[in-house]
């Protein structure tokens, strides 16, 4: 029951924070807030509970619960977490208070409306994470998409009609195109067992022609790679995360992407794991792409959000990379690209937020000398500048060497291309810093420092980032048992792919 | 004709005697209240009398009639959406001149028609019911006969439905001619046992199917509709885009499920043709209008293109998603032309996109339910939409019409982008308020909420109304 609640409890918040938060805009905030507390405390009974993933080894699901929905079509609510699963639901809800309390000062419009999108999107993303039926999957996947359109189409900037538009054609796409793979399996399953159902543990094992199993694959593989995203589906991520609001960035940024990424885990490899292998060359390679054109987009720009946007292209290439690479190192490396760069790049974000609601722009080109002008503001930026490019110390550095040195057993060639954008990251990250926050000052700008509700939350941040820079192991441990187990279904991954150098 | 007969007639003849009642009323005392209130009842009983029949199903009251579980389900969908129109209409109708009172007459006798529809066994009584149903609309069509574009629908209306009789009426004599029968269950044995396959009946069979496509304003019969949906009242089009195509969908559907579409090779392609181009022309010309109601009718074009995909897939899958997708299909149309029904003056109805510029900081819960509607439209979930896509995509892919789901598929991404411009609108700016100002209307509002309330609870717990379904169409296969 606990796992339901994790969802109802933001699902009612956000209904209470619209109807209570009418008359009153901070009575919304606090709303919100309390519910993803409440939601934390759940959590934090997971994690201390009597199955605790640091404690527990072995048995790879901490909690599985199954209810009827529509038993007619073999549809249950079937939720269940596993280590994997909980680490991006912690995520999900640390990024969620984040979220609310970034925009506490920007969004002085229709409040209530705004955080109940907000906390229906983070309920459709915690359901997404727990979902193991494959309808309820893509009833969370679906539903998430709603609010967040509206969060970037009413609270958005200039350009938000047109951008929250191609984010949601892009994403409902490649949803309907999982929607046919997900019904094809379950017709196929249906006829060779006679049990028609959408439950993830029965639809494992399907034995799937290897033609059926390629088609069926592609259909989830596009739709986790649209939301993920890489090239070439990456056109709808720029405009969608530079016309959002702060809290809208963030977590698209940090959870959204991640929904893609964890499907891949998921479902794709243990689903189909020889249609999987069968294409891993293909997917390293769209990987190494991105990881290099994201970078150079990203180095390209000179609107500051849309730089950060486009270094998410850059970094969830190593996230594909290090799926398809397949070996326990690779998967363990995404995991912690997932947890980085969930906080390094919402971090950047809130920063740009909070430069533009300061100066009201976001232009390279009108920025500068911000070190002497705010001094605060300008260390944090440089801190998580430095995060992203992936320096010792910091989570995202451990994250890429790991799924750097899982893809070299795979294949050499991709690991030097690949290692080619921890480069490129470094100049585009310093360039950052170097346009905005040195140089010269712009006459007649004026930047506030941060406050002390900004410092506290950058702070927290900050701490994060660096204990998983320092000290990975609680995030590595509780992945651990999960990763293996997707793991044992691809075990033969490397072997398959062409130019396999050992293993 | 047996005591139990007339029971099992009991829904038709509570129609028909509520029309008469209705009718000697006005003679006696014209009043829009009574009239009403008159066919509320009417319809009401109607839709509580099919329990009643309930236990006596399948029965067949003469050769020309079929009361079983499949017909009393579409009957009870096409009652409730008639009081759901009824309920509308009363609001509607009180901003505007004139005498109302026969609005109610009307609409009472188009839903008998359609009742009839949805328990014919007969090509007499389809005839019949198309008749009843169609001589209805003509007048409803046109009920407000000082506005021009209205009257213009219903000589429109008139001057097609006439057309469509004309072909149905051929076909019917041509299948006649070749099978000698006019009965469902014996034009089905007979073309079975001979294997009569002959032009004839292929031309007679697809004489009907193009009559009846007028009815279901599929392309490319469908030049009409966009017309008469701008033109007509706000409520007698959303029972046109309902009650009359369901009505008439459900008898196709009973045509064919008796008759085997699968072994007449050309009727698959007339049909994958007809679905085809539905999607597309109803998605795309959609996108090309400004005009709310106009969008409306284009979108349940393409809604009835995604319907005939159950057709063509073969099995109690099928059939039931048919079932649940028309279900979900009344309580969304209905939701959405209630809402512009809601918002409509006295002058002309709220079908421009200024009429709904930042509709959802003025109005929030109408604009809230306009665009739950609109979601299910476009098949998001929590919403009836979603299941209901869901479902009939099941069937499709479970029949493997991988052309038809991937049509599906494409269309349903296009269809996003004009339901996504009407919420754009209701979330955008309010513009300066150009928009009509009703009185609120108590009734309207009341059906409104109960249609979203429905159209939530499909969406979410959609199991009892599949188990029913199941049930009902076990009478059918």
């Amino acid at each position: 029951m606990i796992l339901a609640w994790l969802i109802i409890t933001p699902l009612i918040g956000g209904l209470a924070a619209w109807l209570l938060g009418q008359k009153n805009a901070s009575l919304a905030r606090w709303i919100s807030i309390a519910a993803l507390v409440l939601d934390s405390a759940l959590l934090a009974a997971l994690w201390t509970g009597s199955s605790s993933p640091l404690t527990l080894a072995g048995n790879a699901w901490l909690l599985d619960k199954k209810w009827d929905w529509i038993p007619q079509l073999g549809v249950s609510l079937h939720l269940a977490v596993d280590g994997l699963s909980l680490i991006l639901i912690t995520l999900t809800l640390f990024l969620g208070i984040i979220s609310i309390i970034c925009s506490w000062t920007e969004i002085r419009e229709r409040v209530g409306f705004f955080h109940l999108n907000l906390l229906w999107i983070l309920a459709g993303i915690l359901g997404v994470f727990m979902a193991l039926d494959l309808f309820l999957f893509y009833f969370f996947w679906e539903l998430m998409l709603v609010p967040m359109y509206f969060l970037i189409n009413i609270w958005g900037h200039e350009n938000r009609v047109y951008a929250s538009l191609k984010f949601f054609i892009f994403t409902q796409a490649g949803g309907l195109l999982m929607l046919l793979s997900i019904l094809a399996l379950y017709f196929i399953h249906g006829r060779s067992t006679g049990v028609y159902t959408f439950d993830y543990f029965l639809l494992l094992g399907t034995s799937l022609t290897p033609k059926a199993a390629f088609w069926i694959m592609l259909g989830f593989f596009i739709a986790f790679v649209v939301k993920l995203p890489a090239f070439p589906f990456h056109p709808w991520l720029a405009d969608a995360h530079t016309e959002a609001p702060t809290a809208g960035s963030v977590v698209l940024a940090g959870l959204l992407l991640k929904t893609g990424a964890y499907g891949l885990l998921r479902f794709v490899l243990p689903l189909f794991p020889d249609a999987a292998a069968s294409i891993s060359y293909p997917a390293m390679i769209v990987a190494v792409i991105s990881i290099i054109y994201g970078a150079v987009l990203a180095f390209a720009q000179s609107d500051l959000k849309r730089l950060v946007a486009y270094t998410s292209v850059s970094h969830m290439g190593f996230v594909l990379l290090g799926v398809f690479a397949g070996n326990l190192t690779s998967l363990s490396g995404t995991v912690m690209q997932m947890v980085a760069h969930g906080i390094s790049t919402g971090a950047l974000f809130i920063i740009v937020g909070m430069v533009q609601q300061r100066i009201h722009t976001r232009e390279l080109g009108r920025m500068g000398g911000f070190w002497s002008l705010a001094p605060r503001l300008s260390g944090f930026a440089m801190v998580f500048a430095l995060a992203s490019l992936g320096l010792p110390g910091f989570g995202n550095f451990v994250a890429e060497f790991m799924v750097l040195v899982g893809t070299y057993r795979v294949n050499v060639v991709m690991t030097v291309l690949a290692a080619t954008g921890l480069v490129l990251a470094a100049i585009y990250s310093l360039w950052i810093v170097q346009r905005a926050f040195h140089g010269e000052k712009r006459e007649g700008v004026k930047l506030l420092d941060l406050s002390a509700r900004e410092t506290g939350m950058m702070a927290v941040m900050v701490v994060i980032i660096l204990w998983l820079g320092i000290y990975p192991q609680p995030v590595l441990k509780t992945a651990g048992p999960a990763l293996g187990t997707i793991q044992s279904y691809v075990s033969h991954m490397t072997t398959v792919a062409p130019q396999g150098v050992e293993q | 004709m047996s005591r139990t007969d007339l029971i099992a007639l009991l829904p038709f003849i509570i129609i028909a005697s509520a029309s008469v009642v209705v009718m000697l009323s006005i003679a006696f005392y014209r009043s829009h209240k009574l009239a009403a209130v008159l066919a509320l009842a009417g319809l009401a009983l109607a839709a509580a009398s099919l329990p009643i029949v309930a236990p006596m199903t399948p029965r067949n009251v003469t050769t020309l009639i079929v009361i079983d579980a499949y017909a009393l389900f579409y009957m009870g969908l096409i009652f409730l959406a008639a009081f759901a129109v009824a309920a509308l209409s009363y609001s509607y109708l009180e901003r505007h001149d004139g005498y109302h009172a026969e609005f109610y007459l009307l609409l009472l006798i188009a839903t008998l028609g359609t009742a009839v529809l949805a328990a014919s066994t007969h090509f007499a009584s389809l005839f019949l019911g198309i008749e009843i149903l169609s001589v209805s609309l003509y007048a409803l069509a046109g009920y407000l006969r000082h506005s021009n574009r209205c009257v213009e629908a219903g000589v429109k209306y008139l001057i097609l439905a006439a057309v469509s009789s004309a072909f149905i009426l051929f076909g019917m004599a041509l299948v006649y001619a070749e099978t000698g029968s006019m009965e469902f269950a014996q034009i089905a044995s007979r073309t079975a046992a001979t294997g009569v396959h002959g032009l004839p009946l292929l031309l007679g069979t697809g004489m009907i199917i193009v009559g009846l496509g007028f009815k279901l304003a599929v392309v490319p019969f469908h030049l009409w509709t966009p017309d008469v949906y701008e033109g007509a009242p706000a409520p007698v089009t959303a029972f046109i885009a309902t009650v009359s195509k369901g009505a008439v969908f459900a008898v196709i559907l009973r045509y064919f499920s008796r008759v085997d579409l699968h072994a007449q090779q050309p009727l698959i392609v007339i049909f994958t043709v007809i679905a085809v181009a539905s999607m597309f022309a109803g998605n795309l010309l959609a996108l090309l209008q400004k005009n709310v109601k106009r969008i409306l009718a284009y979108s349940s074009i393409s809604h009835l293109g995604y319907l005939i995909v159950t057709l063509l897939a073969s099995g109690p899958t099928a059939v039931s998603a048919a079932a649940f997708y028309l279900t979900a299909y009344f309580v969304t149309t209905l939701g959405a032309f209630g809402v512009v029904t809601v918002l409509s003056c006295k002058e002309r109805d709220a079908d421009s996109m200024d009429d709904y510029q930042g509709l959802a900081w003025r109005r929030p819960w109408l604009a809230g339910i306009f665009t739950a509607m609109l979601l299910s439209l476009a098949g998001i979930p929590l919403t009836a939409g979603f299941v209901g896509k869901f479902y009939v995509v099941a069937a499709g892919v479970g029949s493997s019409l991988w052309l038809l789901i991937i049509v599906l598929v494409i269309n349903s991404v296009i269809g996003l982008f004009y339901y996504l411009r009407i919420i754009v609108a209701l979330y955008g700016q309010p513009g300066e308020d150009l928009s009509p100002k009703p009185t609120r209307s108590l009734s309207g509002h009341a059906v409104l909420a109960v249609l979203t309330v429905l159209l939530v609870w499909l969406g979410v717990y959609p199991g009892p109304l599949i188990e029913m379904i199941k049930k009902t169409i076990q009478s059918l296969i």
